[in-house]
């Protein structure tokens, strides 16, 4: 036995405050590790006492062994793996426990030691539920413990019974023969009158703030600006850090460039590795405080009255209210996003979600709009303090959600799927934030975005360094040379060989080479442009901008007209320009249908958009 | 009668749940027989509902709560 760790699983219902419980026992000390073979990952922790060390591993909230989502599959998992856990941790909302038992007795069945650790036990006080703890102990036959996971009471207690000796459940949940549902349930009954009573029932303040949360009208307003507060702010917080990024980047190339020999090695790291890295890097602050804001969100349960309040519009383009989530989070990045759909229950639902999320207006088309915006966009205010530009900004936000919506309703038609989909969720009581779980939560999803995307962003640049800065001999042998100009590199000829096909949207061979350069991250659009107009400083913004300005087609007109620079827009609004994203997409379908899919129709729709625009425009 | 047809603040007890796809989903967060129902919030345009259940509050579509038979324990009266 000494051989393999002594394995605990943490398991509950959601909300139940196992996060907290599981963030508070293993002081944080956890790692994620993914399942081999799936995108399905676990969280491990470790607890400690003294010499001796458990490993905790927790589990997506769970209402039953019959799992329903993707998520729930995922937290049953552990039950099946060789060796089998040694013992289940349970944790249950005292002020619910009736429902919270529920999966506890289907567990009870597997001969596998527990303990039951009641939570939320102020909630239950203040509702006036009293539990009999040495009683339900008896009943049971293992160790039961009130804990408050929010602020740590009574975990100490439990952790040394994590130590101690561990008893498998004796109390017969249903019958030997029926396993029902109803039985089930009769059973937790009589067990709860035997070991509970309630003293007076009072109101929880939940009634009071839903009255205005899911109002008609109030509802969808208090809704609007909660998200034109989230969005104002992480604009204004995320400029800090990521200027301090940026220079931090600027200084380390300049550093590189004089302490490193001259070379192709030189310059595959400062261009390639560096300037890749970098690309990653900066988007940091702002996904990470969009994510922020929507763990709290999720946290303080106001997220699932947004979900209760948009289900009904979102039912009829083929989505449903757990949608508002993974569309929401498409605004940051849409891996971790399209990773959020697993709480999704129907499949068709989850699908459509995950088609569509790429056309919410990520971060990397931010510094991509911000540059076009700049250049054709007067700074003239129209309403107010609302400039011209910011409601251009917010358009383009506007239009990429659109277009998310009628996607969807097109894939409701041709997706065929029979089972029906429901939205029966739980609507938990309001509380106050655990920070603790927020944080470690907006860490996750910064997380699978740097490890996700990172890579496949970094090996791209690398090789679109490559495909840049060299390109193939004149005297048309086979060989390579450093190119001269961009004009003449590969990347310059793969530019001029699309040009064709892009010039009746506007865009000429170095757009051409932009787009392709796209394909590692949209934002890989600004540092081409820089390269192109050979502008020394990459974040040199207005000198980018004048240069690109002044140049001019064959026929003296300017390359960048309104007309292009419209076009260029609409093309990034909608085009699938993130491989990252399609492999995430291949992961999560399990399948390499759906992503080719996604590319093809997002491309045709931005070929499509441009072209409107362009016409109309020039 | 059905739980759809159920007032804001009335009072029922769960009679019967018909088969559909949904019915274990429903008997897994705590939809039996003999169990008092509340409904309490309907969202913007009727749909869906949220029911107190118990000790919680479970929200469904009118579709799922069709599917739900109830008794009705209190006529509601305007006091």
């Amino acid at each position: 036995m000494e051989n393999k760790p002594f394995k605990i699983v943490l398991v509950g219902n959601p909300n139940c405050g196992k996060s907290s419980l599981f963030n508070n026992l293993t002081k944080l000390k956890q790692k994620i590790t993914n399942v081999p073979g799936t995108t399905i990952e676990n969280k491990v922790g470790t607890v400690s006492k003294g010499k001796q060390k458990i490993e905790l591993i927790d589990t997506p909230g769970t209402y039953s062994f019959n799992p329903k989502s993707l998520d729930e599959k995922e937290a049953i998992r552990v039950f099946f793996e060789d060796p089998p856990p040694n013992t289940i941790l349970y944790i249950a909302d005292a002020s619910n426990l009736k429902r919270n038992l529920f999966y506890f007795s289907q567990l009870s069945q597997h001969g596998i030691p527990m303990i039951l650790a009641l939570n939320m036990t102020d909630i239950a006080d203040f509702k006036g539920f009293e539990i009999d703890v040495e009683r339900l102990e008896k009943e049971l036959g293992i160790r039961v413990f009130k804990i408050n996971a929010r602020t740590g009471e009574g975990v100490n207690t439990l952790k040394e019974a994590l130590f101690e000796d561990q008893f498998v459940p004796h109390y017969q949940f249903g019958s030997e023969n029926d396993h029902t549902h109803e039985s089930h349930y009769d059973s937790i009954g009589k067990l709860l009158n035997k070991t509970t009573k309630i003293k007076t029932k009072r109101e929880l303040i939940t009634g009071k703030i839903d009255a205005f949360a899911t109002h008609p009208i109030l509802g969808y307003l208090i809704f609007l600006l909660v998200l034109l507060f989230i969005f104002q702010s992480v604009f204004t917080l995320a400029s800090y850090p990521m200027d301090w990024i940026e220079n931090g980047f600027g200084m380390l190339s300049e550093y590189l460039a004089n302490v490193l020999p001259d070379g192709w090695v030189k310059k595959l790291i400062i261009h390639g590795l560096v300037a890749g890295i970098a690309g990653v890097v900066v988007f940091v602050p702002q996904i990470a405080i969009l994510f922020f804001f929507m763990s709290l969100l999720e946290d303080t349960g106001y997220m699932a009255r947004v979900s209760f309040i948009m289900d009904k519009m979102l039912r009829g383009l083929g989505l449903s209210g757990k949608s508002v989530v993974p569309l929401l989070s498409g605004a940051a990045c849409a891996i971790p996003a399209i990773m959020s759909t697993r709480n999704i229950e129907n499949w068709k639902d989850r699908l459509i979600t995950i088609m569509v999320t790429p056309l919410m207006s990520c971060s990397a088309r931010l510094p991509v709009y911000t540059l076009l915006i700049s250049m054709a966009i007067p700074n003239t205010p129209v309403i107010g303090f609302i400039s011209l530009q910011a409601l251009v900004m917010l358009s383009m936000y506007v239009l990429g959600t659109v277009a998310a919506l009628i996607a969807a309703v097109i894939f409701k038609w041709f997706i065929k799927y029979n089972i029906p989909s429901y939205f029966i969720m739980e609507l938990p009581v309001y509380h106050s934030p655990r920070w603790g779980n927020i944080w470690v939560n907006c860490w996750q999803k910064s997380r699978s975005f740097v490890t996700e995307a990172g890579k496949i962003i970094l090996i791209i640049s690398v090789v679109l360094w490559f495909l840049a800065s060299y390109g193939p001999k004149t005297d048309q042998s086979l060989s390579i040379q450093e190119s001269p100009s961009l004009e003449q590199s590969y990347a310059g000829h793969f530019g001029k060989a699309i040009e064709p096909s892009i010039a009746p949207i506007g865009f000429d061979w170095k757009i051409g080479i932009a787009l392709i350069t796209s394909f590692a991250a949209r934002e890989v659009f600004v540092g081409t442009m820089s390269t192109i107009y050979s502008v020394g400083d990459e974040e040199d913004f207005d000198q980018l901008r004048e240069k690109m300005k002044k140049d001019r087609n064959q026929n003296g007109e300017p390359v960048y007209s309104l007309a292009v620079i419209l076009s260029l827009m609409v093309f990034y609004a909608f085009a699938m320009q993130c491989m990252s994203t399609l492999a995430v997409v291949y992961k999560e379908t399990r399948s390499w249908k759906w992503p080719t899919i996604q590319f093809v129709y997002m491309t045709v729709l931005a070929y499509f958009g441009s072209w409107v625009v362009f016409s109309i425009f020039s | 009668m059905r739980l759809t047809e159920l007032p804001i603040g009335s009072i029922a007890r769960i009679s019967s749940i018909e088969e559909s796809p949904y019915k274990e989903k429903l008997q897994e967060m705590g939809c039996i027989a003999g169990v008092l129902v509340k409904p309490i919030m309907k969202a913007p345009f009727g749909d869906p509902i949220a029911f107190e259940l118990e000790e919680y509050t479970l929200s469904m579509r009118k579709n799922e709560a069709h599917s739900v038979q109830v008794n009705l324990l209190n006529p509601l009266f305007n006091s």
